[in-house]
């Protein structure tokens, strides 16, 4: 067989239909990957098995790649449009059988900058991960956080900057968090062009993120740790 | 085409452009989250103490107060109506600074970004980008600009719909990308596919190169990337005074004048002949740079190893122009 060959996805049995999503997400294919999902689901397929196992885990190698600087911005764009593609199916049947969450994050770009590229990246590699994302957009006030974080109740604050004279501003939010005692219900992330580990622990964030790939795979991390620690309490 | 520009070159060998913009307004006060522009109305006599900053360092050209001028960014600020005023003010006040110089100073309109991704996989639509460079480029031509100034792009698509502008407007040009990703900029182009791109347009740009990015290690393994595909074109190098380190509630760009004085003659020797700084490069960074240039006879260009020894390590082992980088997984399904 070349492969030039056309590739029927129905027939395909389970295990490499979900291989040939990987790759289909990886393409960018939004409507092989909506037909993938709707093929599952007409093999009974739990609509949560579906997102962790076929969509989260193509997007998993799609961040890895772009964290290793082989795929870039324009390839994972279309990559996580694909994702949404394949979401937008998903979203009402979760709703309906009670699937579990994987997290909710609110994020935002900080009082006084209004870059927002690097943001809606990590919002959407977010949401490719299975993640609920509030996106408060750009140049928000520490009130504008803390009412988000009251209403939409997320376990993550994701906060970026861009610019040197505001990624201060972070450590004005976290300040205000500890004032009010609620600092440690929410797992803060940071991230941003100009900001560094170092900078992450001085403002007194539980991580900094490099870029969306890793902010994915430390959301994951810190969400795990909440369960973790959810359970033995 | 000969202008000011490739004049000066041609008469002076190797151009030394100007530093910092953002960090130089914020230092006079500028807030963050307003933008820039507004003072070429509203603070005029920062500008000009802006631009006289670059004057006084010797450097060559200076890049106006417009980077943010295009409708795109200052529909953020309600201001999306100003974008011809606001350039050609910005070019206005570096005309009157330049004319007053006791020697040939150039004024260059900085034209960033518009910050849209463009299409196919974003909103902005090339027409439209190449609508908002052209407002831009016009504002500047009627400031008196000698030339247009493109730079901080990361997409091939941008660059080549702000060649399409400045050639609607009239006004010849230069333009520069920024390479912070793994050596790529954020769209994955490598300094390679750069010369490649520039050397094609129907509007080439006078000199084309690098500027920002990561930090000046980076941005010369840029260079010699340009460099080594021999290009026609005059190499711009711009890069940042050093990383950006949090001090005690301040930032501040680690890279010391003397640093910045050996990256310029490292610049020149790797192949670049308009030398300047970006983000963090002060007046006594440009003041070092001149003097290193000016008492340092051109050598060989620097090994990557020789890079590092000077002036740190690269943010990543590959920029994509070696065939060392990472390649991508054996597919697990079938081609498409």
């Amino acid at each position: 067989m070349s492969d030039e060959d056309e590739i029927i996805l129905a027939d395909l049995d389970d295990e490499e239909l979900v291989q040939q999503m990987f790759d289909d997400l990886y393409d960018g294919l939004k409507e092989e990957i909506e037909e993938g999902v709707n093929i599952l689901l007409s093999r009974k397929w739990i609509p949560y098995d579906v997102l962790t196992k076929a969509l989260v885990g193509g997007m998993t190698i799609v961040g890895a790649d772009f964290r290793d600087g082989i795929l870039f911005v324009p390839e994972v764009l279309l990559a996580a449009n694909a994702m949404k593609g394949g979401m937008a199916i998903l979203k009402p049947l979760l709703a309906e059988t009670g699937a579990p969450r994987v997290g909710k994050m609110v994020i935002g770009t900080v009082k006084g900058d209004i870059h927002d590229i690097g943001k809606n990246l990590v919002g959407m590699m977010m949401e490719g991960a299975g993640f609920e994302v509030v996106d408060l957009g750009i140049n928000n006030s520490v009130e504008k956080y803390l009412e988000a974080m009251e209403t939409e109740g997320p376990d993550i604050l994701g906060m970026s900057a861009l610019l040197t004279t505001t990624m201060p501003y972070m450590k004005v939010v976290i300040d205000t968090m500890i004032e009010q005692g609620i600092r440690d219900d929410y797992i803060v992330l940071v991230g941003g062009a100009p900001l560094n580990e170092e900078f992450g622990k001085a403002i007194g964030a539980d991580a900094y993120c490099r870029d969306a790939a890793v902010a994915v795979e430390t959301a994951k991390e810190w969400m795990a740790r909440k369960h973790n620690n959810a359970k033995s309490a | 085409m000969a202008n000011a520009f490739t004049d000066l070159l041609a008469q002076k060998g190797t151009l030394m452009a100007d530093g910092a913009t953002g960090t130089n307004l914020f230092n006079m006060g500028l807030m963050s989250g307003d933008a820039p522009e507004m003072w070429n109305t509203d603070e005029p006599k920062k500008i000009i103490a802006l631009y006289k900053f670059a004057v006084d360092s010797g450097s060559d050209l200076f890049l106006t107060n417009s980077f943010g001028a295009n409708a795109s960014r200052l529909k953020l600020h309600g201001a999306e109506k100003r974008v011809h005023e606001l350039s050609r003010v910005a070019a206005e006040l570096g005309r009157e600074v330049a004319d007053r110089a006791d020697r040939k100073v150039l004024v260059a309109g900085s034209v960033g970004p518009t910050g849209e991704i463009m299409e196919p996989v974003g909103p902005l639509t090339h027409a439209l980008a190449v609508e908002m460079f052209h407002e831009t480029a016009d504002g500047l031509k009627a400031g008196g600009a000698d030339i247009g100034w493109l730079e901080t792009i990361s997409a091939p698509e941008e660059y080549r719909a702000a060649a399409e502008g400045f050639a609607l407007a009239g006004l010849d040009w230069c333009g520069t990308m920024s390479f912070d990703t793994a050596g790529r900029t954020m769209m994955g182009m490598t300094s390679e596919a750069m010369v490649e791109m520039v050397h094609g347009l129907d509007n080439a740009p006078m000199a084309y190169g690098a500027n920002c990015g990561t930090g000046a290690s980076d941005l010369l393994r840029t260079v010699l990337g340009f460099a080594a595909k021999n290009g026609q074109l005059p190499i711009i190098a711009k890069g940042n005074a050093g990383i950006p380190k949090y001090h005690e509630g301040h930032i501040h760009y680690d890279g010391t004048p003397e640093l910045m004085g050996q990256y310029a003659v490292m610049a020149r020797n790797c192949g670049a002949s308009i030398i300047g700084g970006c983000c963090g490069t002060m007046p006594e960074h440009l003041v070092a740079m001149r003097a290193a240039l000016d008492e340092t006879p051109k050598g060989d260009a620097p090994t990557l190893e020789e890079i590092v020894e000077v002036l740190g390590p690269f943010s990543s082992a590959s920029d994509g122009t070696d065939g060392e980088g990472p390649v991508r997984a054996p597919r697990r399904g079938r081609r498409r």
